[in-house]
């Protein structure tokens, strides 16, 4: 007969980690997409070698282990005094890398619209502004939206590292729970149980709107 | 009027286009001949400042193209362009595909903006098409839509290059048939082609380039029946 010393108030502790993992998520991915976006436009708007300082800053973020990046960001705030919680520290280094990462999706979504597309629309009198706005992002965020969904999906894995600055968030809250019941197996399945639950919606939204947009296409 | 004064462009150490000089008055339809890398198509994106130029001049209405203070975006609503490739918005409609420049260049309501584009879908006899995406329609249909999008913004010129070029044969008489109405409106038009056929009959003068230069212009009867400069000889010969 299965039996655990699981109780209600342990799975709400769960959920509470949950929500601290969807605030870091939301927070990192809104500001990184954010920041990517304008340095993807930077990057394929000035060229490679004007844009050289940023693409190396941005390969530093994506290829330095987010583990050394989150230490090193919290001790160089502390050097700096800058008095930020570990929250703030948290959400600063994982958008910097969402950044880094969707830096390179925007540049390949813009990249992908044909330059004959774009110089009929400015042609036909548009700015620069508005064949970006009506023409150029419609069609990039179509081409990008699969890699975007993959990115936003693995920052959330990866906020569990968030932990190691002391933020009780999934991953975290399952760990104590481990250390106090000694029932790792069934509470980690309940951990990865609830990753997946919250993954679904936005794995199947880019499902959703890949679907909604390929008649047309 | 499009003037153009000796007009020099070059892509790296190839000239393309070595002193260009050509007027188009209002009402003219001027067709430019002439073989692959001649500088044909290459005049026509200088002439609505896709492309800078080296040297030389390009004034519409008195206006210079390639001058600092010349608002490009505003200029281009007057001279519309039509590419061989018709680049369709492939994210819209056809019907919102012509709305879109009017809508967001000229500012106009969306009412007004629709009025437009039906008028112009229709001219090209595209009517039964306003709710269908560009990649449902033939490459002569996304053609004429294109056309009617350059119209849409009612340019005073209109640019054509090898708008027939990438078209199967079957096709390409029906875009032909709405530059021949289009020219018949007395809309001033350059184009740019290879149906000489169509050259003959719809143009005011015929232009013969040749490796950047403009060898020879003259009306139709002239140019093709009694070519004065030998390259013009030798290329009709060899297309006839």
């Amino acid at each position: 007969m299965f039996n655990t010393a699981l109780s209600w108030s342990d799975l709400a502790f769960l959920a509470q980690g949950a929500g601290m993992t969807l605030a870091v998520t939301a927070v990192s991915v809104a500001a990184g997409t954010v920041l990517g976006i304008l340095f993807g436009v930077i990057r394929f708007q000035v060229g490679p070698y004007w844009a050289a300082p940023l693409t190396f800053v941005l390969d530093v973020f994506r290829s330095v282990p987010l583990l050394i990046q989150l230490v090193l960001g919290n001790a160089l705030q502390a050097i700096m005094k800058l008095g930020w919680a570990p929250f703030t520290t948290s959400c600063v280094v994982l958008s910097l890398y969402t950044a880094a990462y969707c830096t390179e999706i925007v540049r390949g979504g813009i990249d992908s619209v044909p330059t004959n597309t774009r110089r009929a629309a400015r042609s036909l009198g548009m700015s620069w502004f508005q064949d970006m706005r009506y023409i150029v992002a419609p069609l990039a965020v179509r081409v990008s939206l699969p890699s975007w969904i993959g990115l936003t999906l693995g920052v959330m894995k990866d906020s569990a590292l968030v932990l190691w600055l002391g933020l009780i968030e999934l991953l975290r809250a399952s760990q104590i729970l481990v250390t106090r019941l000694q029932e790792p197996l069934f509470i980690l399945l309940i951990c990865g149980a609830i990753y997946f639950i919250i993954s679904l919606p936005i794995a199947r939204l880019g499902g959703y709107l890949e679907k909604r947009w390929s008649p047309n296409d | 009027m499009i003037e153009i004064e000796n007009v020099r462009k070059s892509f790296g150490s190839l000239e393309v286009l070595k002193g260009i000089n050509l007027t188009v008055a209002k009402g003219e339809v001027v067709t430019i001949i002439g073989g692959s890398g001649s500088g044909k198509s290459t005049l026509l994106t200088c002439i609505n400042g896709l492309e800078p130029i080296d040297s030389g001049r390009i004034k519409i209405d008195g206006t210079e193209v390639h001058a600092r203070s010349t608002d490009l975006n505003k200029l281009r609503q007057k001279v519309g362009i039509v590419f061989q490739q018709w680049n369709a918005f492939p994210h819209l409609t056809v019907l919102e595909n012509v709305m879109l420049a009017p809508r967001k260049v000229l500012g106009l309501s969306q009412e007004k903006a629709e009025e437009i584009a039906v008028k112009q879908l229709t001219h090209v006899g595209l009517a039964e098409k306003l709710a269908v995406y560009p990649n449902r329609m033939s490459g002569g249909q996304q053609q004429r839509m294109a056309i009617a999008r350059a119209l849409a913004m009612s340019p005073t010129y209109m640019l054509f290059d090898e708008v027939t070029s990438a078209l199967d044969p079957m096709l390409v008489g029906e875009v032909l048939d709405t530059l021949r109405m289009l020219a018949s409106e007395g809309m001033t038009m350059i184009c740019v082609t290879h149906e000489m056929k169509f050259a003959r009959e719809v143009s005011d003068r015929v232009a013969f380039f040749h490796q950047g230069v403009m060898a020879e212009i003259a009306p139709p009867e002239q140019l093709f029946d009694a070519p004065q400069n030998a390259e013009t000889k030798k290329f009709l010969a060899a297309t006839h």
